[in-house]
């Protein structure tokens, strides 16, 4: 689960992670209040959307206006938030259409002596946390470790135990930073993982992270995503998730227990176990075909889920067919077979239908499908499967 | 032989009074398996599946000689219950529980490798040794005793490529789900090292996914140590980048754990790449004909 910049930043004031001073805001009056607030000569604008690359994403709807602005007073924030909100914000991670700009972030300027970056994640080589940080602070981290890895620098700690004051000096010294900035260093950095652990975050992200002229170091970007599995001992964080910056049918599907990722091709799949719904993507692909999501219904799929399969699945518009593929185990084949039946009652499939059924039950399953009279494709294995559906969508 | 599992194991079922527990560890005895008692704190003394339930693990293990152990516990009590297993001595642990956070891994997971026990999961199908011991979630009437080991990171995958070697007549040796979080207990080099010291083993078969570097050490670890023949198949070929398919584990981030850059450095071990889901039987055979 992600989360926007403004509520990282309260997590990170709660944790003791320095920031600067902000205030969220979703109108422009409020935006200019934010300024007077913050009583500076100087005030940075920020859009808030849960996709990165906003410094040099541009509005769909105003291309000369950019995601992150400087103000240099009260008007021209407002004027600036004017701009943004309502608006789409079109960034390398957002595809084309962009994202709606719901609210803005008024934040106060900052001398910046030096750029830095830091993230955290679970190294799964060591299975522990590990801290990164580079000297090339603001551009993307992806592009340092491919180019110049040499300038990232690791330490590992456990949950337990959490980052050791030596760690922060070792990265201190390797990032040349010295004096009274190593025990700011020392305060941001172990406080961060602490979080991290505290708060079961699969990701924290701050980039840039900033030293000031005055020599502390400071967060300019709070980006954090959290351990679904975890959520359930952290209630509140619940209340931070904005189903706006989510795909509905993905919102819709999640309610249901079903796992759906929505994607651009024109072959709906309905299937069982995440392994096998991603192969029988790629199988589709191998054929010719282009699928247009991933879903799992998962091990102990009902009828209720698998009707609401069909109908996250039909309700995009570019489906053109269907292909749904079971390998029965703790799901049987009878289970998913009544399933069929009664989607195309309730919802009636205009479109062509491929099954594939294997396992548990299968044949009492094939049996009812047989039986009922629906117009449907049956297919012996996946290559079969995939071959039938690729060109029921050609032909 | 086979490895993990045999038909004297002695397994119980951590959670068995739970709906799942009770469901599948029928399932397991039905196959086969010599399931020996279940434990359910607080439900000492009674008994479920015609099966002793034990308040704690290591009175279970006293009292049955049980050797191995099927998690059932739901996410927040998981990591708990497979720590306790640990304490208790048990052999070869597999959890099934699908959803444990995975801060409790990282402890869980140190602690099971400072110890003689072997973790299968979390989120994961078990494991079986055809014919002899079946200890987990998978439909056991599709597996046949045979010379193929499998290692898969998924589920009803598994179950296909199980399915393929079954109908090509080459069976399986023991056959193992390591699951689909982004820490699990056994990696596919540990499973490498026992099934090319396992002499019914004639060839392995191994699916990955995509998301993290474990199949690029797998093949590294292959290419360096592994003697019998081996085949493999990469899922998520079509996935995008940023999305995560389902498994915790199996989201490509910053450009890494593509299925392109993992079935490349497979065939750089000399290991047989199936292209599609369907081949993966097909690439196995190909591996030991080509040995």
């Amino acid at each position: 689960m992600k989360i926007h910049e403004y509520q990282g930043k309260q997590l990170f004031r709660d944790a003791g992670v320095p920031v600067l001073d902000s205030h969220v805001a979703r109108s422009p009056s409020e935006a200019a209040a934010a300024f007077e607030q913050l009583g500076g000569e100087l005030a940075v604008v920020k859009a808030q959307i849960h996709a990165g690359g906003r410094g040099k994403g541009t509005l769909k709807e105003l291309p000369d206006q950019r995601g992150v602005q400087l103000a240099r007073s009260a008007d021209e924030t407002s004027r600036i938030a004017e701009n943004l909100l309502g608006n789409h914000l079109v960034t390398l991670q957002t595809g084309a259409e962009g994202a709606k700009v719901n609210q803005v972030l008024v934040e106060a300027g900052c001398d910046i002596a030096r750029e830095l970056y830091l993230g955290i994640v679970l190294d799964r080589s060591t299975s522990l946390p590990v801290l990164m940080v580079s000297s090339e602070g603001g551009v993307e981290i992806e592009k340092v470790a491919a180019e110049t890895p040499e300038k990232i620098f690791r330490e590992h700690f456990h949950p337990k135990i959490g980052l050791h004051s030596y760690q922060v000096r070792k990265l201190c010294h390797q990032l040349e930073i010295t004096g009274k900035t190593v025990r700011s260093a020392d305060k941001f950095m172990r406080s961060l993982c602490k979080l991290f652990v505290d708060l079961d975050c699969s990701m924290a992200e701050v980039n840039p992270l900033v030293i000031s002229q005055s020599g502390d170091m400071l967060a300019l970007d709070a980006k954090i995503s959290f351990d679904e599995n975890a959520l359930f001992r952290h209630p509140e964080l619940s209340e931070l998730r904005d189903l706006s910056e989510e795909e509905p049918t993905e919102v819709k599907a999640s309610d249901a227990g079903l796992s759906y990722v929505k994607l651009d091709g024109t072959i709906g799949c309905l299937v069982n176990g995440a392994g096998l719904a991603m192969s029988t993507m790629d199988i589709i692909k191998y054929h010719g075909g282009e699928p247009a999501n991933f879903l799992d219904v998962g091990g102990g799929a009902t009828t209720e889920q698998v009707v609401e399969a069909f109908n996250i699945i039909l309700s995009d518009k570019n489906v053109k067919a269907v292909l749904v593929n079971i390998f029965g185990g703790i799901a049987r084949c009878t289970t998913i077979a009544a399933a069929i039946i009664e989607a195309s009652k309730q919802i009636g499939i205009q479109i062509p239908l491929v099954v594939r059924l294997e396992g548990t039950e299968v044949e009492e399953g094939k049996k009812m499908l047989a039986e009922s009279g629906l117009a449907m494709t049956t297919a012996d294995d996946l290559t079969d499967a995939a071959k039938k559906v690729v060109a029921a969508v050609a032909g | 032989m086979s490895i993990l599992i045999n038909k004297e194991t002695r397994v119980i079922c951590q959670g068995i009074t739970g709906s799942a527990g009770t469901f599948h560890t029928l399932g397991c005895a039905e196959y086969g398996t010599q399931m020996v008692g279940g434990v359910t704190p607080g439900k000492g003394g009674q008994t479920a599946c015609d099966l002793p339930v034990f308040d704690t693990v290591q009175e279970a293990v006293q009292q049955t000689g049980a050797d191995a152990t099927m998690i059932f516990v739901p996410p927040p009590f998981a990591a708990d219950a497979i720590l306790e297993a640990v304490d208790a001595g048990i052999q070869t642990i597999a959890a099934i529980t699908e959803g444990v956070p995975v801060m409790d891994m990282v402890e869980v997971y140190r602690r099971v490798r400072a110890s003689e026990s072997v973790l299968i999961g979390p989120n994961c199908p078990g494991l079986i040794t055809p014919g002899e011991c079946k200890i987990g979630i998978m439909p056991g009437y599709i597996h046949n005793p045979g010379k193929i080991g499998i290692i898969s990171r998924s589920g009803t995958l598994t179950y296909e490529a199980v399915w393929q070697t079954s109908n090509l007549e080459l069976g399986q040796s023991t056959c193992v789900g390591l699951g689909g979080d982004p820490i699990v207990g056994t990696s596919y080099i540990d499973l490498l090292k026992l099934y090319e010291q396992d002499d019914q083993t004639e060839a392995i078969l191994m699916i990955g996914e995509i998301g993290g570097d474990a199949e690029e050490r797998a093949a590294a670890f292959v290419k360096e140590h592994v003697t019998k023949p081996v085949a493999a198949f990469i899922a998520g070929a079509t996935a995008p980048p940023g999305k995560r398919m389902g498994h915790a584990g199996a989201i490509i981030s910053g450009g890494k754990g593509t299925a392109s850059e993992k079935q490349a450095a497979l065939e750089a071990a000399g290991i047989h790449v199936a292209q599609s889901p369907a081949d993966m039987g097909k690439a196995v055979q190909a591996a030991i004909a080509a040995a």
